[in-house]
């Protein structure tokens, strides 16, 4: 391999790098080492990963390479990515960020590494997350915060911030995240790169341990829309094992991704640009905004009355659904079993108070109250029947409009421990990305420039069901007219630095976590 | 509504979670703000609109009634915390 294509290959989109290897400029083995050589270098500095394992990924390289060899590679053979910890990975470490799963490894495969696996993708590891995805900032997580790589006192966001992270900083080409009130876009954009959050039931949510089954999505997180469109490729598709999977013809989200967008109307709702967000983040969307109108977009002024309430319907229907799902933690077939218990019923209580944290036992908490006796209707009930409303909103908006467009979070990325001791204020932060959630729409966050201190903003971008194609299309022209996507942090640059040139054998075993085989 | 101790003992006896006062008193608080954050429901009169439970309003999909999954048993029992001979170990419950 030459030394120039292996000290940018970092940088590179999915269709250059499938290029590299199908034209055998590089291996598949040779690709993944200089990612597990940068993950070596920069995620003791960030913690990104969870678990790592050279052994494996490199078993998994070698495998694409005798599917190049034997003429049976296909478009993403051969590239390397990072699933979020909450996606199943057979005999890898699952831990969903918790101490409950901390030795869970897992006995299947989710259907989304299922998919990778048929296309010979190479797994890089599992990326950090907050506690059960619970969690705006990656602070929750048993295995420690992940910091952001455009400034190490700051939050990557989360959930999925270790997936960010890991993409921003180059330690990986692409990741998987989910998303269930904005846990890929958040992250997405604190960490200046693009995720999305395809319509509800377009990924099988099979093996991805479930948080709220009404509002979990798992998604793609990369560095450009042209990369989305192709891992959205490879997850979508109908499962059977998930009862809300959707039965519908598979299609090429990259099909339209050259369709002209003049003409496009854009809708602002006012509530998005309100006194809430912050001075840098609307300067910043508004400029990304005034790119589009020269791209030839119109922009409707436009109002979704109820996006106030979205946050205490989260917080209640999120919780409820939480407290159902996680009650199969109970020490008995898998995961954490406290030490030293007397009867069952101590051993669930000791298991769960030893085997969550806090924000977890929070939600589970809310969640049992508002389902509980005498407090159902006035709680569960009203929140489902305020969800209506809130998709209610979005079906008016778009009769006047083609896609929504806002800010997708009202700051930048905040400080370590700025918010962690005040719940309120961190479930504030999430007044923009919940509603497509409840709503069951799809949404995207790609980069739109920096705010003050040089940390990243993200623009939303909401579509009408199904719309993914369209959505990638308007994200992938302002990223033809803009290079804030291919931005790359420099504390990272300056660490990788120090990576030596060399390749590493692919007999060098071990990993950097405790990952097995 | 106010959010007093007693409801969260209540509730983390529902939830099987063991709580020890400095615990609940830590919870209480920060769950009194939240719910006064949750309380803005109360406010929108909703009566006459119907509950949404799923996104999307899906009609979950039916299948004949067979058995699909083959039997794992070892495979899933290989991360239990305690088994033998197949089955899975706790305290006993019935004296």
């Amino acid at each position: 391999m030459q030394s120039s294509a292996s000290s940018r290959v970092h940088e590179l989109g999915l269709r250059q790098l499938s290029g590299l290897l199908h034209a055998k400029k590089i291996s598949c083995i040779e690709l993944t080492s200089e990612f597990l050589n940068r993950i070596k270098t920069l995620n003791p500095r960030y913690n990104a990963f969870i678990t790592v394992d050279h052994k494996a990924s490199l078993v998994q390289a070698a495998e694409a390479d005798a599917l190049f060899a034997s003429g049976r590679a296909q478009m993403l053979t051969g590239i390397p990515l990072a699933q979020k910890d909450i996606f199943c990975t057979q005999g890898w470490l699952t831990t969903c960020g918790s101490k409950m799963l901390a030795n869970f490894v897992s006995p299947y495969d989710a259907h989304v590494v299922e998919r990778f696996k048929q296309l010979g993708m190479v797994s890089l590891g599992k990326t950090n997350m907050d506690e059960f995805a619970m969690g705006s900032s990656n602070e929750t997580s048993f295995f420690g915060a992940v910091k952001n790589p455009w400034d190490a006192a700051y939050v990557p966001g989360g959930s999925s911030g270790g997936s960010a992270c890991a993409v921003a900083a180059r330690m990986c080409p692409a990741a998987t995240g989910t998303d269930t009130g904005g846990s890929i876009r958040q992250p997405a954009a604190l960490c200046g790169i693009s995720g999305l959050k395809p319509t509800y039931g377009v990924v099988s949510r099979y093996g991805m341990i479930a948080f709220a089954s009404s509002l979990d999505q798992g998604g793609p997180m990369a560095k450009s829309a042209d990369d989305l469109a192709l891992l959205l490729n490879a997850m979508a598709g109908f499962d059977a094992r998930d009862s809300t999977s959707i039965e519908r013809p598979a299609e090429d989200y990259a099909r339209d991704l050259n369709q002209p967008i003049a003409g496009l109307r854009i809708g602002l709702p006012r509530e998005y640009f309100s006194d809430g967000v912050d001075a840098d983040v609307a300067r910043a969307i508004d400029l990304a905004i005034a790119e589009y109108r020269k791209l030839g977009c119109e922009t409707v002024d436009l109002s979704l009355p109820n996006t106030k309430l979205s946050i205490p319907v989260y917080y209640v229907l999120a919780p409820a659904e939480a407290s159902s799902n996680l009650s199969r933690f109970d020490g008995v077939r898998y995961g954490y079993r406290a030490p030293q218990y007397g009867n069952l019923d101590d051993m669930y209580r000791k298991t769960r108070a030893q085997g969550f944290g806090a924000e977890v036992k929070r939600r589970i908490l809310i969640g049992a109250y508002v389902l509980s006796h005498g407090y159902y209707d006035a709680y569960y009930f009203q929140a489902q029947k305020l969800r209506r409303l809130i998709a209610q909103d979005f079906a008016d908006a778009f009769q006047k409009c083609d896609v929504i467009m806002g800010p997708t979070t009202p700051s930048t990325a905040f400080r370590l421990g700025e918010k962690s001791g005040d719940p309120v204020q961190m479930y504030l932060s999430d007044i923009y990305t919940i509603a497509a959630n409840l709503a069951g729409l799809p949404g995207m966050s790609i980069p739109a420039g920096f705010g003050d201190g040089g940390r990243p903003v993200g623009l939303q971008i909401i579509g009408d069901y199904f719309s993914e194609a369209k959505m990638l299309d308007v994200a992938h022209q302002y990223q033809q007219a803009t290079d804030w996507h291919l931005r790359v942090p420099e504390d990272s640059v300056a660490l990788a630095s120090k990576i030596p040139p060399n390749i590493p054998s692919p007999q060098a075993g071990g990993g950097l976590g405790w990952g097995r085989l | 509504m106010p959010v007093f101790l007693s409801d969260i003992k209540r509730v983390a006896e529902l939830a099987r979670i063991e709580i020890d006062d400095r615990e609940a008193a830590a919870m209480l608080d920060h769950l009194a703000g939240i719910f006064s954050l949750i309380e803005q429901m109360q406010a929108v009169d909703a009566s006459g609109i119907q509950p949404m439970a799923h996104a999307r309003d899906m009609v979950a999909r039916l299948r004949d009634d067979i058995a699909t999954e083959p039997d794992q048993r070892t495979l899933f029992q290989t991360v239990a915390p305690q088994v033998e001979a197949g089955l899975y170990l706790v305290p006993k419950v019935i004296e």
